[in-house]
């Protein structure tokens, strides 16, 4: 028997040797350890060997030897085959470019929600208004009345049935005042109207971001804060603001706020006139009478209002020189605004 | 407005400071500044000379030789001017010199040497007059440098007047002066005037003001004898450096205290005008203006007459046939204050604005007016020794503003502004403004001065402006409030509106445009839309943008045409506000709505159709959690196809519709496109609840899908209905149903493939089980007129 187990071992090294393949080794397996394989074979012939267990241990040895020796070969295969696959594999280019079409975001959506974020952040609410409004809201309520010469400054349009398309987003102040009253922080974006012609840098509808902010104790100080802290999270860096003194009817005092020009960063260059200063947003503190139409206790809570001009925000942090484009709906124009 | 640092000198010691500095600080504590010019900074070397001899240029008609005499020396000179006489003293220009970017250097002019030049006015920068030599007339010795006579150097700085709308007090270089007293800490000093004391025992003008509602003031004097027809030089270079320009002694005299105490002043010639009446008339006449135009008078316009004759329109222009002329000796002289509103109706009617109207409309203080005529005849009776008043100051005062006293306190300054500014500075501040203030521990009164009470301040947060604004905005320390923030959400509607867009161009890959409120009337005529008839803008710019649009859509459709160049397929959508007519209040129904629309060369308009109803089906499940259900209906406009229109339902409520173009518009925008376009309100969308997420434990058992094809046309499956049939005949292990395929034949017969999804939580469903159940399906949708394949 120890002789035909040699013999075994050694004819199963020559086959495994001459296996190239996974087919050919199931077979060589097959053959030696299969149900019927030559390992059973001699498992069923050891009860007539004269050392049973001597015998038992070559069987069992020929028997691991075998299947190591498959094992090893089967991953020796396997390793080889990927070796291969790798080797034939087909090299990709990911610098070729497709046609490809994606969204976009008009850019006083881009503009708005970027102005929104940050007011999220410092607890405003954000307001939705109509853009159809009255006499009163959009001037008497704001502290202008008939025949005030500020009426001239914004053309409005009259529609038909008595009301007019809203100048500024401060006509959704009263509303506002009047839903949530004291103490109050809110913004609202919206869609305003000026009855004057186009040009490269003049819209007859624009978009505005008004904010208001009423509690008892607001100061002028805390309305420079707030103005800095959001124009400096807009435009991603520390800004520096000035405030100047500007008419408005609806505050007292009224501001103009200018930022240092994003060209030049305040040299002086065409864009500022020279000046290094960019008038971005009218302020001011609410005036009495305004915050008393909105049914708000003066003697208790002061507030301050400012309004942003979105479209021209807009045309700043795009670069966009022709206002006329942001409501073209020329797509080769409003595509370029893909993503937030 | 133009000011001159020069004049403004006039009023207040400056001297020692920076004034470019100053002037650009005046934008952070007063108005804004728009420009700074320097005046005379090119100008150098110019003197006094007189001309000894004049010869004509042999071969020239214009050239002259001269001989120039500059007190030290007599040169040689040659020149073009047509007015060189002899004996006349004019400005030369001597070598070395400076006139703009010329350097004078000696130089052959029509092969003669002239060392020097002789300017013009022009030349000199100090007129707009080119036709000549400036002739000298006022007694200087030659040689003297004019520089040294003449205010040529100046800084003129302008500011816009818009930042001016409600400062009156600031339409002067006096009221301007004040601000730099008060900015640098200086004393302002009063006008040199001439006291009307003195003429009290002469005889009255005789002055009736009629519109009393119309005029607070209005105060006139008489002088005869004014024989002097050319103002001062230093006058005239100021009017001019201040965008006006001389024309005569007495015109000039009236702009140059309107502009140096900003009360417009009207002189009558005395021969034509006597008396004065201020009314109105009735009803409309022409009445000629002294630019010579003739002009339409109504009603409402406040006029100025003589014996009732119109003389002059109030505030605004006097009169063509009474207006001084160069004969003109004795004046009648108005200093007035009209009504602020009627003055700038009055010029809107007239498309008129001058710069004494400009100034009425800001609301002038009614005491400028003895103030004003004080000075005129101060400057008359200086400048013209020989003339005479003739009459007393003459003063009408039919309306007085009243005298504004505010209180406040030093708690209230520190509560407004969130800082600490001193009782010093407000002190300071206030009274440097001219306020008459009176404190009392912490507690303040302010007497507001006239110039500052017409309408500006007149509550006490008016004050804190005043205070703040020269402590400097830069020098606030900034604090945040110290308010609780409390978490807020945005509003419904808004944010709802914000994941449309989201979805629309992340998923669906649309571009947001914007467009404008007003229907295009001429772009839907070209498309073949006839525009809905709505509320109407009264002041369109163009009648074809009168109308307000109704739906989104026509403008998506012509933005479609526009963007052909653009691709083969692309998609756009807005959020936008359109007017569905009138609410029973008059009121216009303002509808939030938002607009899609597809468009393709490649794809077919069915195809391109169920992808905008895949869009719509994707908004309300994603945001609403909710299915849509979609209706045939009749179309609500004609760009609708009349028979591929459906209205949107969510909760069996219409939010909106789908449909695609009119063959006609189609066809009007490309012959070769496929249209689909859908509209939905947002507010009925942001209304409707959104549904809940309900959570099912997952089954342990198998999910088993069955397929089922119907021999059936697609647009005759009410899916809605379907499914709730299937649902009914299957019970709970029918888990969904959808469209698997749709075949279409080429005898135009279809096939639809559904699929039905079971799944049991109890137990594995089998096969033969289920082909019960399919078969009730199947029975069920055979009722419904759905026949199996």
């Amino acid at each position: 028997m120890q002789v035909r187990i040699e013999e075994l071992k050694k004819s199963f090294a020559e086959a495994l040797a001459l296996a190239n393949s996974q087919e050919a080794l199931e077979a060589l397996r097959i053959e030696y350890l299969g149900k019927k394989g030559y390992v059973a074979e001699l498992m069923q012939q050891l009860r007539f060997a004269e050392d049973k267990k001597a015998a038992g241990q070559l069987i069992n040895s020929l028997k691991t030897y075998a299947e190591g020796e498959i094992e090893k070969a089967t991953e020796q295969l396997r390793a080889a085959a990927i070796a291969a696959k790798v080797r034939s594999a087909k090299k990709y280019n990911p610098t070729l470019r497709f046609a490809e079409e994606q969204g976009s975001y008009h850019p006083i959506t881009l503009a708005t929600r970027e102005v929104e974020e940050v007011f999220i952040s410092m607890g405003f609410t954000i307001e939705n208004y109509d853009e159809i409004v009255d006499d009163y809201k959009c001037f008497e309520a704001l502290n202008i009345p008939k025949h005030h010469p500020a009426r001239d400054m914004q053309d409005t349009y009259y529609l038909d049935n008595g009301q007019l398309l809203k100048t500024h987003t401060s006509a959704a102040q009263n509303y506002i005042m009047k839903k949530y009253g004291a103490p109050l922080r809110a913004i609202f974006p919206g869609r305003c109207f000026r009855n004057e012609s186009t040009d490269a840098c003049h819209e007859n509808t624009f978009f505005q971001l008004e904010g208001m902010m009423i509690d008892e104790n607001i100061s002028i100080s805390n309305l420079i804060y707030f103005m800095k802290t959001m124009l400096s999270e807009v435009f991603h860096r520390d800004v520096k603001v000035r405030l100047r003194p500007g008419f408005f009817p609806f505050v007292e005092p009224g501001f103009e706020l200018d930022i240092s020009c994003e060209i030049c960063g305040g040299e002086g260059c065409p864009s500022c006139k020279n000046s290094g200063w960019l008038e971005l947003c009218p302020c001011g503190m609410i005036h009495p009478n305004v915050l008393r139409e909105g049914g708000i206790d003066t003697e208790k809570y002061s507030g301050f209002a400012f309004g942003l001009g979105l479209t021209r925000l807009a045309m700043m942090k795009y670069g966009v020189k022709d206002i006329r484009d942001f409501n073209s709906g020329n797509l080769k124009a409003l595509s370029q605004f893909k993503s937030i | 407005m133009f000011l001159s640092m020069n004049w403004i000198g006039d009023f207040v010691d400056l001297s020692g400071l920076d004034k470019k500095a100053l002037i650009k600080n005046f934008t952070l504590s007063t108005a804004e500044v728009e420009d700074i010019i320097e005046k005379g900074n090119q100008l150098s070397g110019v003197v006094v000379a007189k001309i000894l001899s004049v010869e004509n240029h042999p071969d020239s008609k214009k050239l002259h030789l001269l001989k120039v005499d500059k007190g030290d020396e007599v040169l040689d000179i040659v020149c073009g001017a047509p007015n060189v006489r002899e004996g006349m003293k004019v400005a030369l220009a001597i070598v070395g010199g400076q006139i703009g970017e010329i350097t004078i250097a000696p130089r052959k002019v029509g092969g003669y040497m002239s060392y020097g030049m002789c300017c013009s006015e022009a030349e000199l920068g100090i007129s707009d007059d080119n036709s000549g030599l400036w002739e000298i007339t006022d007694d200087i010795a030659l040689g003297t440098d004019i520089k040294d006579v003449y205010d040529i150097d100046d800084i003129i700085f302008e500011v816009d007047n818009k930042s001016l709308t409600n400062r009156p007090d600031l339409w002067s270089h006096y009221g301007i002066a004040r601000e730099f007293a008060t900015i640098t800490g200086r004393t302002l000093k009063c006008p040199e005037l001439l006291d009307l004391a003195q003429f009290d025992s002469l005889p009255p003008v005789l002055v009736d003001v009629k519109a009393t509602e119309l005029c607070y003031r209005y105060s006139a004097i008489k002088v005869e004898n004014v024989t002097r027809k050319i103002s001062p030089v230093n006058m005239r270079i100021r009017l001019y450096y201040c965008g006006s320009r001389a024309i005569n002694f007495l015109a000039d005299l009236t702009n140059y205290v309107m502009m140096e105490l900003g009360q417009p002043m009207h002189a009558f010639d005395n021969a034509k005008v006597d008396k004065i009446e201020v009314q109105t008339f009735p009803s409309e006449f022409k009445f000629a203006t002294l630019d010579g135009i003739e002009r339409n008078i109504d009603e409402n316009m406040l006029m100025i007459t003589s014996d009732n004759q119109p003389v002059a329109v109030a505030g605004v222009m006097g009169g063509d046939a009474s207006k001084i002329d160069d004969d003109t000796t004795s004046l009648l002289l108005e200093s007035a204050t009209f009504d602020g509103v009627s003055v700038r109706k009055t010029t809107t009617r007239l498309g008129l604005r001058t710069d004494a109207s400009q100034r009425y409309e800001k609301m002038l203080d009614p005491e400028l007016c003895r103030l004003a005529t004080e000075r005129v005849l101060k400057l008359i009776l200086d400048l013209d020794p020989d003339a005479r008043v003739i009459s007393s100051f003459t003063d009408v005062y039919a309306k007085r503003y009243p005298t504004i006293t505010l209180e406040f306190d030093k708690r209230y300054v520190d509560r407004y502004t969130g800082i600490d500014i001193s009782t010093d500075t407000i002190v300071k501040t206030l009274t440097s403004l001219g306020f008459g203030l009176t404190v009392d521990g912490d507690k303040f009164t302010a007497v507001v001065p006239s110039w500052r009470a017409t309408k500006d301040v007149t509550i006490k947060a008016d004050i804190i402006e005043e205070i703040t604004r020269i402590y400097g905005y830069d020098n606030f320390e900034i604090f945040t409030a110290e308010s609780p923030i409390l978490p807020k959400r945005k509003e419904t509607l808004k944010s709802e509106e914000d994941r449309m867009k989201d979805l629309l161009v992340k998923s669906y890959r649309l571009h947001e445009v914007h467009s404008y409120i007003w229907s295009d009337i001429k772009r839907n005529d070209e498309l073949g839309i006839t525009t809905p008839d709505n509320v109407r803008i009264i002041n369109a710019q163009t009648p074809d943008h009168a109308i307000l649009r109704r739906s989104m859509i026509p403008t998506l459709l012509s933005f479609a045409k526009d963007n052909r160049g653009y691709g083969d397929n692309f998609g756009i959508f807005e959020i936008g506000h359109t007017v569905d007519g009138l609410r029973e209040n008059g009121e216009c129904d303002e509808q939030n709505k938002l607009g899609v629309l597809l468009y393709s060369k490649t794809v077919g308009e069915e195809a391109l159709f169920m992808r905008a109803a895949d869009a719509v089906r994707e908004l309300c499940v994603d945001i609403l959690h909710k299915a849509p259900e979609f209706v045939s209906a009749d179309p609500d406009y004609d760009f609708e196809h009349p028979v591929n229109s459906f209205d949107i339902l969510v909760d069996g409520v219409k939010i909106g519709f789908i449909a695609v173009p009119h063959p006609t518009v189609c066809e009007n925008i490309d012959k070769k496109c496929a249209i689909a376009f859908f509209e939905i309100k947002t507010e009925s969308f942001a209304k409707t609840t959104v549904g809940r997420i309900k959570y099912a434990e997952p089954s342990k058992f198998p999910e088993i899908e069955i397929d089922v094809t119907f021999a059936t046309d697609p647009a005759n499956l009410a899916f809605t209905e379907l499914t709730s049939a299937a649902k009914a005949a299957a019970g709970d292990i029918l888990s969904d149903m959808w469209v698997k395929d749709i075949y279409t034949g080429e005898d135009g017969s279809y096939a639809v493939t559904l699929r039905f999804s079971f799944i049991s939580h109890e137990r594995t469903l089998t096969k033969q089980e289920l082909s019960g159940v399919v078969e009730s399906i199947t029975t069920a949708f055979a009722g419904m007129g759905i026949a199996v394949k």
